[in-house]
Parts: C-alpha cells; structure tokens; sequence
C-alpha cells in the first residue's frame, strides 16, 4: 500500500500547488492494480509473466509495475473510459471507468461482459486461455476409432464371424441356396436381398 | 421441385461431415513451428547505451524509432527483453543508473521510468509535469548524490526535476519562468555540485543558469545577446563552452560561460574553409574539444584549440557517422568515426585531444545494399594485454542494427523489417534440372533412427530429450524451404517494402530474407521514400521464360507533389531491371484488368493535375488501352474535405510536348457529405485479385439467392465531427456513425445505415457481397462488429429448374452498372470484447472454400472467426432447415474461442497489418501478419479437404495393408485346405 500513499502524496502535492490543470481534468492519476495472486493459478514463475502485461486506456497503452502489480495514467478527463487489459494465457475484460466530473477523483468501474461492477480498481482475469489443444494420450481405442482400425475390425469380422454363421445355418437349407445359387447365376444377387423375389 | 429432392440428402451428408470436425481449427502444442514462423525485431536504433557491468552477460540497451525499448545480447544479438511503448508515449532519452537500472524519458519528457536491467520489468514510474512545453533532456549523472541517492536530472516542459534513482521520487525542481526560454543542454561538471542550464531565448539571447544540485537553488543567471540570433542546435566542447551557429549558418561561435561569465567568439566559416558554399549546419555531438559541422555534401571536422580558436583537422565529402565521446581511462576520451567509401567501410577511433593518431583504423567490406552508416555507438573492453578493444554499434541506412569488432562483423540484424510498409507475393521458380537448391542426403541409418524416434514418440514413450529431436526434426524439414515451386503452392516469396526504401524477400517457408534491395538513388531524387508495390508482371501462360517483377513507387520528397520514381525490381533476383524517375507526381495508382503479350499489368498513374499516365509506355499497351478507354472508371477520397469523386478518361493530353500516354480525365460524380455531420473515417474497396466460386447461395428451404457481387463497390464509414477525441470525450446522444455502401461507377449509393450511439475507429473488410466493420458502441460502452450482405433482387426469381433447363432464365444476360440495380442487404451487430487493429479476410485459389474473419486484437494476437458468426440471417431459435444449412443460433456477442488464435501462443508486437496469399490447394490460405515482428502461417478455414495433413500415420496405413494381405493370404489357405476336406469327405 506504500505506492498508494505516494501517489495519493503526489495528487494532493499537485493540488495543493494549485497548478494550471485544465477544467475538466479530474482524476489526475488513476491508479489501479493486477493483484499476483491471480496470475498464481498454474504455478508458473511470475516475475516472467507478469512483466509483459499490458493496460490499456482508450487506446493508449502502460505497463505494469512488475513487484507489485499497479499501474497509473495521468490526467484522465472526466467521463466514461475503457481499459483494456493484455496478458497472454489469460482473458480479461475489459473495464468501463467513469470518471465523475462533479466529485473530483471519484471513479466508479465496471466489467462490460458481465456489467459487475467493481468496488475498487482490481482487475482480475475471468478466467485462463489455453491455447494449444490438449493432446490426448495413445490409446487403442483412438487406434480403433481411425479409419484403418474400423478396416481392420470389419476384416475380421468378415474372416471369424461370417464362417461361424455359415456353420450354424442348417445343411437343407444350405444346400439349396447352393443349388440356386449355381441355377441362377448372375440373378443370385436378388436373392440374397432381403425381400427378393424367390420363386 | 427436383432441386428439392437432390439438396437434403446432400445437405445432410455435408452436415454430417461438418459435424465430425470439431468446430475449431486448433494447433497441439508439438505442431508449432511446422508451418508457421515468427521473427521479432525492435525497429531503426535512436540510442544506444552500452551496460558496463562486470559481472553477467553483456548487453545493449537501445531505444529505437517504432517506439521500443529493448535490451540486446552483445554477443549474439539476441533480444533479452522488449517493450512497445504506446504511439502517444514516444521515447526521448534512454540511459543506465546504478549500473541495474534502465532509465527512460517519453511522452514529451513527462514520463520518466525505470526498468530492471536484467528483466525488463518496470520498477517505478514518475509523472512530471511543468509549465509549457519544452525540448525534454536526460542527464543521469554517475557520481551526484544527495543524501546516498543518486539523482537523475530531467529538463521537460520548461522545469528542471532532480529525481531519486531508487524510487522515482522527485527531490526538488525548479521552473524557468522565463518566457521563451529553450534549454538546449544540461550540464553537470563531474566532481562538482553544480548543474549548468544553458540554452536561447527569445532567437538572439543565450542565457546561462547556474544551480545548486544539492537543492535546486539558483546561484547565478546570466545572459548576453548576438545581435543576429542563432541556430537552435549546439554542440558541446567542454564542460564550460558550447559552439552554435549564427542564424545565417556562417558564423561560428564559441560560447563560453566559465565562473559564470559569458563570452563569443565569432570565427567566420570562410576564415577556415577557403571554397564553403551555402550554409552550415552543426551535427549535434559530445566529444570533448572536437565538433563537426556540415555544409552541403562536406563534413568538416574541427577541433577547439585555446579560447574560441577553431582548426580544421578532416573535410571529408564520404558519407560520415560520428559517435559521442567514451571516457576509456583517467582524463582519455575517445570517440569513433564511420566513413562510407563504395563498397567498404572505414571505421577509426580516436583520443579526443589527439585527432592525427587513430587507436583503431580498420576497412569492412560492406554490402552495398545497406546504404550508408547513419548512426555509430562506441564501447570499449579490456583486452588480456590490457590494452583497449573497441565494439562499433551502427545503424546503417537501411535500418539495420550491426556489431563490428576486430574488424569484422560480430553480428547483424534486419531491422528494417520492423516497419513494412507494403507486401506482395511472388511465386518461385519452377522445379528444373539445376534449378533446385535443397539437397537431402540421408543414410539408411539416419532414416531408421529418423523413424524409431517419431515411432517411440506416436507411442508416448519419448523422454522430453527424444521430443525435442523429433520437433526439430520436423522443423527442418528441407521440404518447405526450397527454392523452387511446389505443386500446393505453400512455397512462395513475400516481397516487402519497409519505411527505409529497401525490398527483402522473405521465403514463406522460413522466413528467411532470399535477397534484399535497397532502392536505387539517382541524382535528381537523393532519398526517394518507398510508397506502394505492385505486381507488374505475373508470368504463367504465354511468357513462362520470364522472371516475375514488381513496380515499386516510390517518392522523391516528403510533400505529395514530389516527382515519383519507378523501380522494376525482378523477383527471383532481386536485381533492379529499370528505374524511371518521372516528371510527374504519383497520387493515384490504378493496377488495370489488362495485361500485354508478355503478361505485363497495365497501370494507369494520376498525377496531382489529374492527368493519368499509361504505363509501360508501349504501343501495345497503348492499343489495349485505346480499345478498353471507355470502360475504365476510378474514384478518389478527398477525406479531409469530405467528398468522394468518381473519375473517368477524357482525351488525350493537351500541351506543347505532345505525349500520347498522357490522358486528360473527367469528373463523373461526387459525393459530398455534410461537413457539421459527417467525416469520413473509412473507405474500404474490395480486394482486386479475389475470386469468388458462385454467385449464387442456397439457403435453407431450398431457396436461391444470388448476391450482388461487382468490384466496384466501396464501403465508407462517417463519423460524427465531435467524435474524432478519445473515447471519453463525446456522449452517445451527439455520436453517430454511418456506413455507406457507394458504387463507384456511378457514385449511386446503394446502401445507408446509422448506427446512433456509435464511434470510431472504424476497421473493416470487404469480401464477395459482404462487408463486416468494428466500432465502437458508446451506449453499450462495448465494441460492436456489424455485417451486412447485399443481394441481387433482379436474378431472385431465376430458382424454376424448368426455366433453367430451357433456358428462361437471366442469368447470362449481361450486368450493367448503369442500370439500376434492385438490391436488398441484411444485417447484424455483436458484440466483440477487444479492440482492433487490423482485419483481414482469408482468400483461396479458387474461393469455394468457407472464409474465416481473421482479426488482430489489440494484444497483438491474430484471431480467426468463422464467417459464418458473423452472418445476418443468424436467429434466436433457427429451424430445423436452418440447422441444417449450419445457421449458428443467435448470440449477442461473437465468441472467442482461445484455440482460434492462429498465432497461439505469439504476439505479432505493434500488429499493423494481415495479408492473405491464396495456395494453390483450394483449401489453404497463407496469412503473413506485420508490425514490429513478422509472423507466417498457413490456414485451412474448413480443415484441409484436399489433402492428407502433416500428422496422417503413412505407418498405420502400410500395416492396415499388410495385415489385409495376409489375412487374405491366411484365409485363401484356410478355405483351400477346407474345400480339400470337403472333397475328400
């Protein structure tokens, strides 16, 4: 909180010098925070992370401070701003910030996805982006799944199972689609249809 | 109807298929590298500081002109860290205190930083401010302390601030309410207490503060005035004298202001250099007892001697690169000097009281297609003899960044690509016999290995080691950087233009640079300022002996009147075929439908008379263009004043030299819009060279429509005048935006619509019959992406089959502009979550693939979207039908879907620009995305149909058939022995 006391410090400093600051400059420094622990999610080193975290005003773009996490725009005009934040492996959203013009340095933020608003200037991420698909581990059930598996198994159903059928038909019958069969000839094909004409 | 009957067992196989994909085109984590690539760069080096620690790696820290910040590796080049700075946050003064931390002054001079040396993280961050604005300086003195601080010395907008080193605090500062004062240099004797302030006012003033550095106390103000006033820049001699010159550029003068007392000396040009012409200009230095002036082609070096003597030491009329003083040892001062002669270098150090002996004298061949050194930094190292080794750092014309030492090149990098300003593809040369330059070897061993490793990692029993084989393996693939042409057309050249006027061809396979040329200067244009590139000849059917060849466009002068120049640049070679410096300016370009016997483009170049010029200036071309003169229209967006105009030709041109590819042109149309109500913000035309597969588009009840699809259409989008501030500055009562879709033959509008409550900026695409835009919704206070599509009403009832069978129908009747069109659009809005800095579409060779929006978000990240969100017949609750046909149920906002980034886990830093290249395989598009960094993928918005993937198992195919084999073969014998059996029985 020591940041904050020094700029809270620096604005009263700036106000109390009484210096030409345009009419509707209110919220001289803007100062909001990325709390760490919500980069803290995976485990991941957070010095590294965190140093390339963006925020963004209306376009105009600030970094962090890496120890701690604040960020500041100064001299913000009264009225309703967006802030963008950028951070690779995490989505946030972006925050509408009014900055009130009648009490000097009030500021009130939203969420635009969720319209929740927000008590103090914390942005936090709604939630991690993985960007990579997940690969899934070798199994013989994707083996079977593919293409030449499904190959395969209706092979071998045609070379175990179709044998086992022809066995258990009974001989009577056997023998007289055998007899059609070479009676037929090339017909034998309609015959073998469900519901062909038998004569 | 018999339509009817044929499309849903069609439309239900399509949707099954569909269905089996899933919904994303995603990467695994293994696959990156394998088709796509990305280069980081920092852009043209301004400053460079070099880190003195003794201890760890050796590094540079530079701050560069795209507004980076970035710390180098000394040996290698390598970026440790980088920062991209905001556009509005430019970057005045970069220097090391303490020896750990990275001080930087931007934004005019009121943001001063600090970062961490060793990992770029920011450690705090100062606001100053002052009373006006002013020239903003950076002093971060080695030995001032106050307290066991260390101070940084800022001047910015008119005050002077000390600053903490350990926690930005201001410790005091000090306003110089003097009117027009301009401080030109902050000076801190070393081993002193006191800062000199010094600098001009009022033109023929120059004033001297003395100041306590302890507390900011003013202890001596002096001033004397030159009756004729001074150039604003200086030069700094000694800690107690300055040199400037007079404000003809003539005189020169020594301004000394020891114990605070100020005196000239004015030592005339010509007393020193017999033959000076015109007038002089001082390069603005810090090497002690030695400043060099420039008047026109001549650098003269001249050095101090005494009180206010000049001698001249060195004139020179070679391009030269000075660098500021390195203190190497008690008292020593050297400094390092660049000459540019032909085809070398010539690079000398030297003491600075010393000029006739060189501690360093050395030539380097240098390729000429890097211009002439602009910018040397000196560092110096400790050899093991003790003596002095010293490390040059230039920044030649081109923009790139090289180390040299002990004379030879230590490394080198191709900054220039960091600010592309235009890019075109190139097809490579076909395969012939001595044309390929790949060359595979492998031994049957490798290949096994090769094999068992990509096997053991299929069957996940690859240790992180065999993994990182595998992947390196598959990266390097000689496949895909090959030299010549491959049948999917995934190997081509991308031929960039970057802001320093050279070309580079970067092979689409790894993005290596084929060849680079820096454009050709001549002596009526010194510096010509690359513009445009074009295709100019496209050889594939009648001049296959051809080597392809863009035009360059290039500018002579910053204003737009300037007389252009032509380069014909050949794309295989690199080498420069013809350059033609015009009379005439270059304000419009327009690439014409035709081409010549030898598949040259006819181009028609409008000056700012509003001729237009016939290029190539043949009389083929010439007789081409006389039989298509009167169908060849163009319009021109005046944006400043509000209106669009169509143009069409007139007549040859009328003058005393009689030139007949000279035209004279004719207005057709205007649109004028209100200027107290709108201001145009966008214009976007469609893509010349898109095809589009069918105009024609079933929708779910087995209904036609045929879209509206003519090249000529523009989109333009207005804004309300009040809305051009930041987004805080208009209310959404008095914000407006308006879209607009204009024909440009006629100038007719054929579509209008307002969205109230609405701002910029506005981005946006135009494909086929639909144009997708980004802006701003200020009463949602959410950005918003609309579609509208356009559909040609006169052919709707062409859907009897009967009428097409006999031949009923309008469908070959031809389309004229002229006519009036009966169109109907539809539309939609979403909501999208981030800002935008660029969108492009996907474009296939033969455009029947589905088309992905491809949106660079405002993290520098490309996001691919299916066209098919962003389509407005989308509903709530869509039918069956509609289900069907793969209509996506309404939602309010457009989905972002983080597998969908085509630059994964990359940033494309400063993302400016996306540009689609079609492949030859329909299914594939090649993206190439430009800003600071570079990156390259290729997409297959509905997954490759067309071809086997990298990732299909060739193994799992070859054991499926030998399995199959023998299972035959097993069976045969079975059913053999069996039939024997039966025989025998």
């Amino acid at each position: 909180m020591d940041q904050v006391h020094d700029y809270e410090n620096l604005v009263a400093d700036i106000i109390a010098k009484g210096m030409q600051i345009y009419e509707v400059l209110y919220a001289n420094v803007l100062i909001g925070k990325l709390p760490k622990s919500c980069f803290a999610t995976k485990g991941f080193a957070l010095s590294g992370r965190i140093s390339n975290v963006k925020v963004i005003l209306n376009g105009g773009q600030m970094y962090l401070r890496g120890h701690d996490g604040y960020f500041s725009f100064y001299y913000v005009p009264s009225g309703t701003h967006l802030i963008e934040v950028v951070a690779m492996g995490y989505f946030f959203s972006p925050v509408r910030v009014d900055v009130s013009a009648r009490n000097p340095g009030k500021v009130h933020a939203a969420l635009t996805e969720n319209k929740r608003g927000l008590s103090e200037l914390v942005l936090k991420p709604l939630r991690n982006e993985q960007y990579y698909e997940v690969e899934e581990p070798f199994s013989i059930k994707s083996l079977l799944k593919s293409p030449m598996g499904l190959m395969l198994g209706f092979m071998m159903v045609v070379a175990f199972f179709m044998p086992k059928l022809v066995e258990n038909m009974d001989p009577e019958e056997m023998r007289r689609a055998h007899e059609e069969m070479r009676g037929q000839g090339a017909h034998s094909m309609s015959t073998l249809l469900p519901g062909g004409v038998r004569n | 109807m018999a339509i009817r009957s044929f499309f849903i067992p069609f439309l239900l196989f399509v949707l099954c298929f569909c269905s089996s994909l899933s919904p994303v085109l995603s990467l695994y984590e293994d696959q990156v590298g394998l088709m796509d690539w990305h280069q980081q760069y920092i852009g043209k080096v301004k400053q460079a500081v070099f880190s003195t620690q003794k201890t760890g790696r050796r590094r540079v820290i530079v701050s560069t002109e795209e507004n980076v910040i970035a710390s180098l590796d000394l040996r290698h080049g390598e970026i440790f860290w980088r920062h991209l700075l905001g556009s509005n946050d430019v970057i005045n003064g970069i220097d090391i205190g303490l020896g750990k931390y990275v001080i930087t002054l931007s934004s005019g001079g009121s943001i001063l930083r600090s970062w961490n040396l060793p990992d770029g993280q920011m450690v705090w961050e100062s606001f100053l401010q002052g009373p006006k604005h002013s020239k903003s300086l950076l002093l971060v003195p080695t030995n001032l302390k106050i307290e066991k601080d260390n101070v940084i010395v800022v001047f910015s907008n008119g005050r002077l601030h000390a600053v903490s080193c350990i926690d930005g605090e201001v410790l005091w500062k000090k306003d110089f309410e003097a009117e027009s004062f301009e401080a030109q240099q902050v000076i801190q004797p070393s081993g002193s207490d006191l800062i000199y302030v010094v600098g001009f006012s009022a033109s023929s003033q120059f004033k001297m503060y003395q100041i306590n550095a302890r507390n900011g106390e003013l202890l001596k103000h002096e001033s004397a005035t030159f009756s004729s006033g001074f150039l604003r820049e200086v030069s700094l001699v000694s800690s107690e004298m300055v040199v400037a010159l007079d404000s003809t550029g003539s005189i020169l003068l020594a301004i000394s202001f020891q114990n605070g007392e100020i005196s000239f000396q004015e030592t005339p040009i010509s007393n020193l250099v017999e033959d000076s012409s015109g007038p002089a200009v001082i390069i603005p230095l810090s090497v002690p007892g030695i400043f060099v002036i420039k008047t026109n082609s001549v650098t003269i070096f001249i050095k101090v001697i005494g009180k206010g003597k000049f001698e001249v030491v060195e004139k020179t009329n070679h391009e030269t690169a000075v660098s500021n003083a390195l203190p190497i040892s008690e008292g020593q001062q050297a400094f390092a000097l660049v000459q540019h002669a032909g085809s070398e270098i010539h690079l000398a150090v030297k003491l600075a009281h010393d000029w006739d002996d060189n501690l360093l004298k050395e030539s380097i061949k240098m390729d000429q297609q890097r211009g002439i050194p602009h910018k040397v930094f000196i560092n110096n190292y400790i050899r093991t003899d003790r003596s002095h080794g010293f490390r040059l750092l230039i920044v030649m014309e081109d923009h790139s960044l090289l180390l040299l030492q002990q004379g030879a090149v230590v490394w080198s990098r191709e900054d220039g690509l960091a600010s592309i300003i235009d890019v075109t593809a190139s097809e490579l040369p076909l395969e012939r016999d001595g044309v390929s330059v790949a060359k595979v070897e492998h031994n049957l061993f490798e290949w096994l290995k090769g094999h068992m490793l990509k096997l053991k990692g299929t069957l996940m029993l690859a240790s992180p080691k065999d993994v990182a084989a595998i992947q390196s393996m598959r990266i390097k693939s000689s496949e895909k950087s090959k030299m010549t042409r491959d049948h999917n057309g995934f190997r081509k050249l991308l031929i960039v233009l970057t802001r320093a006027g050279k070309l580079f061809a970067l092979h689409t396979g790894d993005g290596r640079v084929v060849w680079s040329h820096l454009l050709h200067k001549s002596e009526a244009c010194q510096s010509p300022i690359g513009l445009n590139l074009y295709q100019w000849q496209v050889p594939h059917h009648h001049a296959l002996d051809e080597n392809p060849s863009v035009l360059v466009i290039s500018r002579c002068g910053p204003s737009s009147d300037a007389p252009g120049v032509l380069s014909f640049v050949d794309t295989y070679t690199g080498k420069e075929l013809n350059s033609l410096s015009l009379i005439h300016a270059v304000v419009q370009v327009i690439p014409l439908p035709y081409t010549d016997s030898t598949e040259q483009r006819l181009h028609l170049l409008v000056d700012s008379d509003k001729h237009a010029h016939l290029y190539p200036k043949t009389s083929e071309a010439l007789s081409i263009f006389k039989h298509e003169f009167s169908n060849i229209y163009w319009y021109s967006v005046e944006d400043h004043n509000g209106i669009i105009k169509g143009h069409a030709l007139k007549c040859m041109c009328i003058g005393e030299v009689v030139d007949e590819f000279c035209f004279d042109t004719r207005d057709l149309w205007s649109v004028v819009f209100p200027s107290e109500s709108e201001k145009i913000i966008a214009t976007v035309p469609r893509k010349l060279n898109e095809v589009v597969h069918t105009q024609a588009k079933v929708i779910a009840d087995q209904d036609v429509m045929y879209k509206y699809i003519s090249r000529n259409i523009l989109f333009v989008a207005t804004v309300a005048p009040k809305c051009s501030g930041g987004i805080g500055s208009v209310t959404p009562e008095e914000s407006w935006l308006v879209a607009y879709l204009i024909d440009t033959v006629t100038g007719r509008i054929l579509h209008r619509v307002t969205h109230h409550g609405a701002r910029g900026p506005v981005h946006a695409v135009f494909s086929e019959n639909w144009v997708v835009y980004h802006y701003f919704n200020l009463r949602a206070h959410r950005y918003e992406m609309s579609v509208i599509e356009i559909y040609d009403q006169s052919r709707a009832d062409n859907k009897d089959v009967w009428k097409l069978v006999f031949g009923k129908h309008n469908l070959t009747s031809p389309i004229s502009l002229f006519s009036r069109p009966e169109v109907i659009t539809k539309s939609q809005s979403y909501f999208f979550t981030h800002s935008v800095k660029a969108i492009a579409v996907t474009s296939t060779a033969k455009g029947i693939t589905s088309e992905q929006l491809l949106i660079g978000t405002i993290g520098d990240q490309v996001l691919a979207l299916d066209k098919r969100f962003l389509d407005p017949r989308r509903s709530v609750n869509p039918t069956q039908a509609e289900k069907e046909e793969g209509i996506i149920p309404l939602t309010d906002s457009l989905p972002i879907i983080p597998q969908s980034y085509i630059t994964h886990a990359l940033r494309v830093e400063g993302l400016r620009g996306i540009i689609t290249v079609p492949a030859k395989l329909e299914s594939t598009t090649l993206v190439f995305a430009h800003g600071v960094d570079l990156f390259f993928t290729q997409l297959a918005p509905s997954r490759t149909y067309d071809s086997l993937t990298e990732d299909f198992s060739y193994a799992l195919l070859l054991i499926t058939i030998v399995a199959l084999v023998a299972a035959i073969i097993v069976t045969w014998r079975l059913s053999e022995r069996k039939e024997l059996q039966d025989k025998w029985r």
